[in-house]
């Protein structure tokens, strides 16, 4: 029995843990303001809201509900359209969606609008930009979204009186929710209590794991409607993101949202938003975990490159033992894996960078947000004066498996830093990488790319060298 | 006046086809698409798909109680194919169970023997084959044969412009819902219900009388809708038929992507001459037309491709020759701009060729030649010109020169990114080119209590015609906008209907309810003459209220409503408007197809990264010829969606096809449309407001399409920011300029052509 908060409703319902979120708010529960859009997670139509408990904080964040099994909402509260609608008339946030007439053929917009919601019910600074970032899950295909940017920035302006009020609060007095909201906390708290141990995951050996959903509820949505499910999102023992001594230790359920509100995560890799904006959308990022980053295997996962550099460790457990293994030796051919079927990530660890050590993400892809990367890398570097004293250099999109570029790597340590020993090492990465033509680019493109990502890690980190000297298009 | 539907939008509350609370007892569709584009059906078995739990029964063509056709120019498309598939996707079977998961699982069991044959899918390949849905098409003024030698500079070229996914985020779809009497209510998504009626009629065997297609609204069209709705509904309505249960089929994404047409991929060919002063004095195109499998609307797609091979510029010798193409992909169709964009592409292409080769920026050749009015067409109307003026306008207010200067200066401080700039001029045609189907019609009842009921045959999708045929009818009435309700299209209600298309929606309907609304208005002020003892012509209403010589009679609407009513008088009309003065002559080639045209410039304005081959659009300022816009707020959002779709159609969206016909980018995760942050950061919109009457519902020109084509100068701005890279750069004149293509022309070698981005034969490695 899956027990949840639907908007100010709680639901006990039998369905299957593996069935949609979308489909049971929409031809169960008969809601049909969260709309379908792509099923893939890449429109934002189907954007819902999710209320959860955190050390009796009430935190929300944004999904796309048709990437969400049932069973990851067990516990918590979902809000759709309907939920922040006030009886009568608009809210500040629909109202400024329609006074700059932000909505066109409007199948997109209850999903533009839980968006905003979600950011009046989180805790980012209260600006234009921000309001923005907020609906980068959401594609708009007839109002060309300047209009939204205009209504958008109504919102960060109400949003700027918050002040230290709590969120929901101040939510809930400026009736950009409705008044039920406040005693959500309670009734969650309580659900929490009487629900514990009420929904059992799926224990057999046979059971899928499943964190966030978001790539497996792309692949094959109907096998999993009715497969057995071990649910490993947000559950608390693979949770988490803490320092040990000159390590760094994540849980597999870590999200990209987590790590992007991490302050260890932000006082070691500042540039981290940067490279967090450049993967999927917001509610991706508040939906997918590292851990399924990894076992997923995309050649082009981002954040298995960003780790790969970092050279972090796994911990698998199978249940009972458990194994230590280098991230970058779990891959052992296109999307096969050093695993066992029953094994799953149980810790992530890397070692923090060291003085002097930097670090970069580089991406390109069709379109620079919310798209998957036509060729991905991350370095990390770290020089002795003039020399190189050590560097990793990942790729992705460029063979069949996310890979370290370790002939690059070792014909670069050791060398004085000169453009020249740049375009050297690239010309050595050709060497080292099998890119494939397909919808993401075709082969001489990756290989250019990836030459252009590895010129960029060192025109980023190095001053020193001319940039202009690594540009010239007669070198290509 | 804002959006009337907004309220219900932003609440989530609009109700959309796949919302439509279902009755009891409906059942649920899939289709099954032929997995091989061209080949010969030696058997389907669907008995295994039959036996799946919860199937009523699947449908092949054999299930046909009419005419398997729904062709809509030219009868060539089966709705199920027979012995023969004709591209991927093609309908050969539909699965009717009591649930959409199980109407799904039972296609997978479908089991089709194919034996393939030749697979066309390059429009040039098919021409040669003499694979042409109809004979080529050519336009002529003057005699460019002669006019050659009258040219000081000659350039030759190729040019390519992809197809367009409409990205409608609303899937097509359907649900029939049988009536007593083999009546069957269609809901459908589509901007055509009477070409649903149509085509449903002619496949199930029943009279259009029997057929009620009704539509709320749509979630989106773009074109998509237009001819595209009819498959879903005739499937619906021919399992409706059988079974005698509603039948709904609401298209996953895949499915939809996979099995309909998009905007036509063009191939062309273009020769340009220019006198020594950049008067262009020839031009020769020849349009090669990738149609897809079957006509659709390709052949008056090509015919405005036509129409607008020369945009806003006179040409005196123009020899404009076109090809459809019949090739083995989903029919291509509609598509805002409808064929026009793609002609457009051409001409701004060999302009750029021209001021490359003669070193002088491209603007210099374009502005020199706009047309003027009393200007000839190659299609033989005279123009009544704005180009200059918008020109001239745009030029003055954004400062051009500025602009220009600031973007070299940038350029020559900076390695790592440079800006480029391009100018964009845009002319385009209003009326359906089809000159039959510019006729409307609107029903108008008035309610004794005061209030007023209109339909016509337009279709909300968001372009917001039905609130402009509010503010009609109000202003006609001189009542408020609360006590008007456009109702839901019904072919019930209005017979006849052209789509929802062409921009000219709500002129045509706008004019049909004017036309109403003023019978009515007629009628009521002799009701009001005759009661206030004097002359129709001495009664004015305004804001409800009745005058006489413009003083207070003391009577209102709804008194004046109800003494009608009590009389005997008729509340209630039906109007028919034909766009007047509007002829072709095809034989010819010659006529005045457009009411009237609507003229524009733009400025579009980059940053490209020389590191990484991504880009920005920093800005896109127009002068738009709005004539007086009667909703500012409604034209605008439609400038800017159309700026941005535009934009999207030559940057990022790539429509890949294998060798086999097999679409690629079938996912959102693989077609790519602009999103928040992929949008200009600026748009800058101007009107430019002109005195002269036209055609348009109260002056206010038709804004559908014609923004699209400003997105063609990101295109060219991108070219121009590549070449201040590497000025001898080669780039092909091949859209989207997608960051792949940048970065292969940066970094292109002198001389030889960078690698074209060719078809892909992998599928996505991920996704």
């Amino acid at each position: 029995m899956i027990t949840f908060i639907l908007n100010s409703n709680t639901i006990h319902t039998d369905m299957p843990p593996g069935m949609l979120l979308l489909d049971f708010i929409r031809y169960h529960q008969h809601l049909t303001g969260t709309k379908t859009g792509c099923n893939e997670g890449d429109c934002g139509a189907c954007t819902v809201l999710m209320g959860t408990l955190n050390n009796n904080a009430l935190q929300y964040r944004s999904f796309t509900s048709c990437l969400t099994p049932l069973g990851n909402v067990h516990g918590r509260h979902v809000v759709t359209i309907e939920g922040i609608n006030p009886e009568e008339g608009l809210n500040p946030i629909q109202q400024a969606m329609y006074a700059e007439s932000a909505t066109q053929c409007g199948f997109c917009t209850p999903g533009f609008v839980m968006s905003l919601a979600g950011f009046c019910l989180g805790h980012r600074p209260a600006t234009a930009e921000q309001a923005i970032a907020a609906v980068d899950g959401n594609i708009c295909r007839c109002t060309g979204y300047k209009s939204i940017e205009r209504a958008a920035a109504k919102v960060a302006q109400l949003l700027a009186q918050r002040g230290d009020a709590a969120a929901v609060d101040f939510a809930v007095e400026q009736h950009l929710v409705p008044a039920w909201f406040a005693g959500i906390r309670e009734r969650l708290r309580a659900l929490q209590l009487s629900a514990n141990g009420e929904f059992e995951p799926a224990d057999d050996v046979q059971a899928h794991y499943v964190g966030g959903g978001t790539d497996v509820y792309v692949q094959k949505p109907e096998e999993m409607k009715l497969q057995a499910i071990r649910f490993l999102f947000d559950q608390p023992p693979l949770n988490g993101i803490a320092r040990e001594g000159d390590r760094c230790v994540l849980g597999p359920a870590v999200t990209v949202t987590d790590l992007l509100e991490s302050p260890l995560i932000q006082q070691y890799f500042p540039r981290f938003p940067a490279y967090a904006r450049l993967v999927s959308s917001t509610p991706i990022r508040n939906m997918a975990t590292i851990g399924g980053n990894f076992i997923n295997a995309s050649p082009i996962g981002d954040f298995t490159i960003f780790f790969l550099a970092l050279d972090a460790m796994l911990v698998l457990s199978n249940g009972r033992s458990s194994r230590e293994l280098p991230l970058r030796t779990l891959y052992k051919g296109y999307k096969t894996l050093d695993k066992a079927p029953e094994e799953y990530i149980a810790q992530v660890w890397f070692t923090l960078p060291g003085a002097g050590q930097q670090f970069h993400f580089e991406k390109v892809s069709k379109r620079t947000h919310l798209d998957i990367a036509s060729v991905n890398s991350a370095i990390s570097l770290t020089l002795d004066g003039d020399a190189i004293k050590e560097v990793r250099i990942s790729a992705g999109g460029v063979g069949p498996v996310p890979m370290l570029l370790e002939k690059t790597a070792a014909f670069l340590q050791g060398q004085p830093l000169r453009e020249t020993l740049v375009q050297a090492a690239i010309a050595i990465a050709q060497t080292e990488i099998a890119p494939i033509s397909d919808a993401r680019g075709t082969a001489e493109y990756k290989r250019l790319l990836l030459g252009q990502l590895i010129k960029a890690h060192f025109i980023t980190l190095c001053p020193q060298l001319q940039a202009a000297a690594m540009l010239n298009h007669e070198q290509y | 006046m804002n959006n009337i539907d907004a309220r219900t939008h932003v609440r989530g509350a609009s109700v959309y086809l796949d919302d439509i609370p279902l009755i009891n007892g409906t059942l649920f569709g899939a289709a099954f698409g032929s997995p091989v584009a061209h080949g010969r059906v030696n058997s389907l078995d669907v008995a295994a798909a039959a036996q799946m739990p919860g199937v009523v029964r699947v449908f092949t063509y054999k299930d046909i109680t009419g005419e398997n056709q729904i062709g809509g120019i030219i009868p060539d498309e089966p709705l199920f194919a027979e012995q023969e598939t004709h591209f991927c996707g093609m309908p050969l079977a539909f699965v009717v169970a009591t649930s959409v998961d199980a109407a799904r699982a039972a296609v997978k069991k479908i089991q089709a023997d194919i034996t393939p044959l030749p697979v066309i899918t390059d429009p040039r390949e098919a021409q040669a084959k003499g694979e042409l849905i109809i004979p080529p098409r050519t336009f002529r003024l003057g005699d460019t044969a002669n006019a050659w030698q009258q040219c000081a500079h000659i350039f030759e070229g190729r040019a390519d412009t992809n197809g367009q996914e409409h990205l409608y985020i609303e899937t097509q779809g359907a649900y029939a819902v049988p009536q007593e009497n083999e009546v069957i209510r269609i809901y459908s998504s589509t901007q055509g219900p009477t070409a649903v009626q149509r085509a449903v009629s002619k496949a199930l065997g029943l009279p259009m009388h029997q057929l009620d297609v009704e539509v709320t609204r749509l979630g989106g069209g773009f074109g998509g809708k237009e001819d595209q709705a009819n498959t879903w509904a005739a499937l619906c309505a021919l399992a409706a038929h059988h079974l005698k249960k509603p039948v709904k089929y609401a298209l996953h994404r895949m499915e939809d992507i996979a099995m309909t047409g998009k905007r036509h991929p063009y191939s062309s060919d273009f020769k340009i001459g220019l006198d020594a002063d950049l008067k262009i004095i020839a031009y020769e195109v020849t349009f090669y037309q990738n149609a897809g499998a079957a006509a659709d609307l390709s052949p008056a797609v090509l015919e405005r491709t036509l129409f607008h091979c020369t945009n806003s510029y006179f040409i005196p010798h123009v020899t404009a020759t076109a090809y459809s193409c019949r090739t083995h992909l989903p029919p291509n169709t509609a598509f805002r701009g409808f064929g026009g964009p793609q002609g457009m592409f051409v001409i701004e292409a060999a302009i750029a060729k021209a001021a490359t080769a003669l070193g002088v920026p491209a603007s210099a050749i374009q502005q020199q030649n706009l047309h003027h009015t009393g200007d000839t067409f190659p299609y033989g109307q005279l123009a009544q010109s704005e180009a200059p003026a918008c020109w001239q306008k745009a030029e003055e207010l954004y400062d051009a020169a500025a602009i220009r200067q600031s973007i070299h200066d940038f350029n020559v401080a900076n390695t790592l990114y440079k800006k480029g700039m391009a100018f964009m001029p845009v002319c385009f045609g209003i009326s359906f080119t089809k000159t039959l189907m510019n006729q409307a019609r609107a029903l108008v009842h008035v309610y004794t209590d005061g209030s007023v009921s209109i339909s016509t045959g337009a279709v909300e999708m968001g372009q917001g015609v039905n609130t402009k045929i509010l503010q009609v009818a109000a202003r006609a009435f001189s009542i408020p906008p609360e006590r008007i309700r456009i109702q839901p299209t019904s072919t019930f209600r209005i017979a006849n209907t052209s789509p929802s298309a062409a921009s000219a929606t709500a002129d045509l309907n706008g004019k049909a309810t004017w036309m109403a609304c003023q019978a009515i208005m007629e009628r009521l002020k002799q009701v009001a003459a005759e009661a206030l003892q004097t002359d129709t012509a001495a009664i004015t209403l305004q804001d409800e209220q009745v005058f006489v010589h413009g003083k207070a009679s003391g009577w209102d609407w709804k008194k004046l409503l109800m003494a009608a009513y009590v009389k005997r008088v008729n509340l209630s009309e039906h109007a028919h408007y034909a766009t007047p003065g509007i002829h072709f002559d095809t034989s010819r080639e010659k006529g005045h197809p457009f009411a009237y045209h609507v003229y524009g410039a733009a400025i579009v304005e980059v940053t490209v990264d020389c590191l990484r081959g991504t880009y920005t659009i920093d800005a896109v300022k127009v002068v738009h010829d709005y004539g007086a816009s009667m909703n500012p707020a409604i034209d605008q959002g439609q400038m800017e969606g159309g700026i941005v779709q535009g934009i999207g159609w030559m940057t990022m969206e790539e429509v890949i096809y294998d060798a086999e016909g097999r679409l690629r980018s079938n996912a959102l995760s693989t077609y790519k449309v602009p999103d928040i942050y992929a949008v200009p950061k600026t748009i800058q919109l101007q009107a430019l407001d002109t005195r002269q009457d036209n055609l348009a519902i109260f002056r206010s020109k038709a804004v559908g399409e014609p923004p699209l084509m400003y997105g063609i100068g990101a295109w060219f701005a991108l070219r121009d920011a590549i070449l201040a890279f590497h000025p001898a750069a080669d780039i092909p004149f091949s859209a989207p300029m997608t960051p792949e293509k940048v970065l292969m022309a940066l970094y292109s070698k002198n001389g030889t052509p960078a690698p074209h981005a060719k078809t892909v034969d992998h599928l996505a490695v991920d996704k």
